[in-house]
């Protein structure tokens, strides 16, 4: 147990060094950070001096070197578009886009299985045909523009809800069902058809034969067994969710997190800010691989951390 | 001998016939899987004719007619889909933005495919070091944080259409790596691969006789899979702005462009949306048959129950 967890950590490790090598190759070998921070009329004098300010003109290992021990403690430098440490500008938007993800997770999970165990209750029936073509069509649509659409609807046509920026729940409606949705179809899939697999075992036989109810075993017996592949596919989907499909939803609605800031930072041409906004969110990706790991071995005992 | 070598012809060539003939006779049994294929041909036709067929110049502007409804929703017949805010005919944006998914489509999974296959091949072939060292770069470039990345790079390098098809091979070869090492490590171990190393075969033909074949079912339906999410890509890519470019057309940047105008120009937004809905629907509804299909332990199950494909 304890070797597998140190072997993890050292994974995740290498994850999160693997990512700043891959961000400072970018900018600082392919690219050229003064170029492209600083508006085209600045003179040489101009370039160097600023090259010089953030230590851009240092090698790029001592520039790394620098950038690691700052990241320890939590020092990004200052965010050049809004004259305050980067630390600080994440610190704020990110606590709004785990609340998104959040709700958008339960709205995924707390639908899909209900939806999916009912679909495989009875494969083939019209209740299975609609799940399965809507899961279909729900993973199919561009995630972007059904939050548009959904826009569209109620918040230009019906005017229910507000249709971006952060306030009260109302805010958080529209862009936590966009998040949600193929997330949703993908899980209802999954629940389906390992419930299928499930439901067709000996001991689902064996429990009816004893007179059990049969929705205790389907809720109790089945579900259990087949929850595995469902925790892995809500583990991806949640880390999914904040490391990509955060930055569509967030830019669409207009939600302050930290997809809305990396795209903000890359209109800003604020470097500084989106290596930090990399560097975080690779962290805490890797933060939730590990606690799945635990939350794995938490539902099935069978499995063998090591 | 030439008649000898005719007579193979022709055989190969009915099997050949029937063979097609089979697949689309067995595709047909499947409505929702033929519908996704015959919208992809149809779509891969007019991708390909587009300047043949576009009504207008995708970029050709007229600020006469510019923010027309569809035909059907009052507008004129002069425009099928309406014109946008620069009086550009919006259906023949649409055909034009379908070369630009297709393209970028085929091309990255060409790109991440063969470069994941040939990494997947030589890690289950190799073994040893050589396959932890593999894997080990999978592993960690799976965890990586993909599209935050991509964007990275696209900053830096500049949106273009190349570039975008260079960065999302670079994000997508992993799984094809994962997939194709899976494989090989199962059927390196068969007697019949046993017995082609016994027999002296060189690791070339072994790997192109013997082991590629069993990949191509698998591979396929991934690939196909794979089209559908990097559609699904540049289209989000397009629509953040850091995608493919004006004048150049993309569905993904034209749902931008209708963004500012959602208030009271909904077509705008809303039509190359339901393209890009539609073609990922086509390929994912062509691809579950297709896994049923490649898969002969599914096929049976299908048979057994006698019915379609779900």
């Amino acid at each position: 147990m304890g070797r597998f967890i140190a072997r993890r950590i050292w994974q995740g490790l290498i994850v999160i060094v693997g990512v700043t090598i891959v961000v400072f190759v970018v900018t600082r070998l392919v690219g050229d950070p003064v170029r492209l921070m600083l508006p085209l009329e600045a003179t040489v004098e101009e370039r160097a001096a600023f090259a010089h300010a953030l230590g851009l003109d240092r090698p790029i290992l001592t520039q790394f070197g620098d950038f690691v021990a700052g990241a320890v403690k939590l020092d990004f430098g200052e965010s050049l578009w809004q004259d305050r440490p980067a630390f600080q500008i994440i610190a704020e938007t990110m606590p709004r886009t785990l609340l998104l993800v959040a709700a958008s997770m339960i709205i995924a999970v707390v639908v899909s299985i209900p939806l999916g165990m009912l679909a495989a209750l009875r494969p083939g029936s019209w209740l299975d045909r609609s799940m399965v073509a809507g899961s279909l069509l729900g993973l199919s649509v561009p995630q972007f523009w059904l939050g548009l659409m959904l826009i569209l609807l109620f918040g230009v046509t019906l005017q229910w809800l507000p249709t971006s920026g952060i306030g009260d729940w109302k805010n958080l409606v529209l862009p936590a069902i966009t998040l949600a949705l193929p997330a949703l179809g993908r899980l209802a899939m999954m629940v389906r058809s390992s419930m299928i697999d499930e439901l067709n075992k000996q001991y689902v036989e064996t429990s009816r034969a004893k007179g059990m109810p049969y929705w205790r075993t389907v809720t109790i017996h089945a579900f259990r067994n087949a929850s595995n592949p469902v925790v892995t596919l809500t583990g991806w989907e949640i880390i999914r969710a904040i490391a990509g499909y955060s930055v569509v939803v967030e830019t669409v609605f207009a939600w302050p997190g930290i997809g809305f800031m990396a795209i903000q930072a890359i209109k800003q041409q604020d470097l500084i800010l989106l290596q930090a906004i990399v560097f975080v969110v690779a962290t805490v990706v890797v933060l939730i691989n590990l606690l799945m790991d635990f939350a794995y071995k938490a539902i099935d005992p069978r499995i063998q951390l090591g | 001998m030439a008649s000898v070598s005719d007579v193979g012809l022709t055989i190969g060539r009915t099997a050949n016939k029937s063979r097609t003939r089979s697949f689309l006779g067995e595709l047909w049994q499947d409505k929702a899987g033929f519908i996704g294929f015959a919208f992809l041909v149809i779509l891969l036709v007019v991708a390909t004719l587009a300047p043949l067929i576009a009504p207008y110049d995708p970029a050709s502007q007229s600020l006469v007619d510019r923010l027309q409804p569809p035909a059907f929703a009052g507008g004129t017949s002069a425009h099928l889909l309406g014109t946008d805010n620069l009086g550009r005919d919006v259906l023949s944006r649409i055909i034009h933005g379908a070369r630009v998914s297709m393209l970028v489509g085929v091309a990255v999974v060409f790109l991440s495919g063969t470069f994941g296959v040939v990494m997947g091949l030589v890690a289950g072939y190799k073994g040893g070091r050589t396959d932890s060292i593999i894997m080990r770069v999978v592993d960690t470039q799976v965890a990586f944080p993909g599209l935050l990345l991509a964007l990275v790079i696209l900053t830096v390098v500049g949106p273009s259409v190349p570039t975008v098809i260079l960065v999302l091979a670079i994000n997508g070869w992993m799984v094809y790596a994962r997939v194709t090492r899976g494989t090989v490590l199962s059927v390196r171990e068969s007697e019949y691969v046993e017995a082609a190393e016994i027999v002296g075969a060189r690791p070339r033909r072994i790997i192109f006789k013997h082991i590629l074949p069993n990949l191509s079912a698998p591979l396929l339906t991934l690939g196909i899979l794979e089209f559908a999410r990097i559609v699904l890509a540049e289209a989000a890519l397009s629509f953040l702005g850091l995608g493919v470019q004006p004048p150049q057309t993309s569905w993904g940047l034209d749902v931008a462009t209708g963004r500012d105008y959602i208030f009271n120009s909904w077509w705008l937004v809303t039509i190359p949306g339901v393209a890009i809905a539609l073609t990922v629907l086509s390929v994912n509804m062509f691809a579950s048959w297709l896994r049923i299909q490649a898969d002969p332990l599914e096929r049976e199950k299908r048979f057994a129950a006698g019915q379609g494909a779900v």
